[in-house]
């Protein structure tokens, strides 16, 4: 394990200052983004976290000569996933502060965090002092020295190989999108299989709601 | 030459973990949402690191795919999210432990 650490570092010292630093720099964002989230109180803030960890994810994309799917990540990722978090956040009205202080369960936070200590301490042991040599042979082409770049490998690749599960992202996604509108639509009443479902008085209000309006009732009446 | 492989798959080891931890701590549907993010964030940079390491495309397609399911899952997911707090009454009615769970809007109600 020493050995393979020792290894690793000198091989580091072999790297060129300018990787060395991006991947340092891409470092620290990720794992500063990724703390942010968990102890963050506020869930805008952790979603204003998750853009930072997903921003430092592409930098290390692009650093390892994936620059299609830096850009993909992005895109897709920091301007469509988050987004759509932020907008849950909001359309919930749960954007305040929570206390993190008390524990939800007894024994949960040492609980999780032996099993995650250890969990982790397995996948650096895989990851550092094996040794990856699988033998098996590409079956997808080299990713590096491809005419056009790693855009073109990818979408050879894509168009070739994985052609039928690239398909089936595509029903996949038709999927989910049907399977949210289904989800989200407000059941109206005498129509469809919610009928027999009662909406208890009140639900979807904010919970501070009914007090904010007797604050303006008493506004008023003032 | 480039930084080694090791590295960036140490790195996706701790982002996994801690991804982990905030899946098991929080409380909040939605930042456990962001948590699974983040476990799946450091798949696709193991993945990526493996495609270079071995040169080889595949992993780079996974890393695609892996895109679409994690916008797949989050749509679905958020969708269920609006479903559970638009059918949950509101927290001063109907329940005995509405202490409990007001302080966490957005979980699931202790029943």
């Amino acid at each position: 394990m020493s050995a393979a650490v020792v290894s690793a570092m000198s091989m580091l010292a072999t790297a060129t200052v300018v990787d060395r630093l991006v991947f340092v720099v891409g470092a620290m964002i990720i794992l500063g983004g990724a703390l942010g989230v968990v102890i963050s109180r506020n869930p805008v803030h952790a979603a204003l976290m998750l853009v930072t960890t997903l921003f430092g994810v592409a930098v290390l994309f692009v650093e390892q000569q994936a620059n299609f799917l830096a850009a993909v990540q992005v895109i897709v990722y920091a301007g469509a996933i988050v987004v759509l978090f932020l907008f849950v956040i909001m359309f919930l009205g749960v954007d305040r502060r929570e206390n993190l202080g008390e524990e939800p369960l007894p024994a949960q936070r040492p609980l999780a965090i032996g099993l995650v200590v250890l969990g982790l301490a397995g996948l650096l042991l895989l990851g550092i002092d094996a040794h990856w040599a699988v033998g098996a042979r590409s079956v997808a082409g080299p990713a590096a020295g491809q005419a056009g770049g790693d855009v073109a490998a990818l979408g050879r690749s894509v168009f070739t190989t994985y052609l039928f599960p690239f398909e089936a992202t595509a029903a996949l996604l038709v999927i989910a999108v049907v399977g949210a509108v289904v989800l989200a639509r407000r059941p109206r009443p005498g129509y469809g299989p919610d009928e027999d479902i009662e909406e208890p008085e009140g639900a979807g209000e904010l919970p501070g709601a009914e007090r904010q309006d007797a604050e303006l009732d008493d506004e008023v009446t003032r | 030459m480039s930084v080694p492989g090791q590295w960036f798959l140490a790195l996706g080891a701790v982002l996994f973990s801690i991804g982990a931890l905030g899946l098991l701590v929080r409380r909040n549907v939605l930042v456990m949402f962001m948590c699974v993010e983040l476990m799946l964030n450091a798949a696709n940079l193991t993945f990526v690191t493996f495609s270079r390491m071995l040169n080889d495309i595949a992993g780079q397609v996974l890393v695609f795919f892996v895109l679409v399911v994690a916008a797949a899952e989050v749509v679905v997911g958020l969708g269920l999210v609006v479903a559970i707090f638009r059918r949950r009454p509101p927290p001063a009615q109907g329940l005995t432990r509405s202490a409990d769970w007001t302080a966490y809007p957005c979980s699931m109600p202790p029943i």
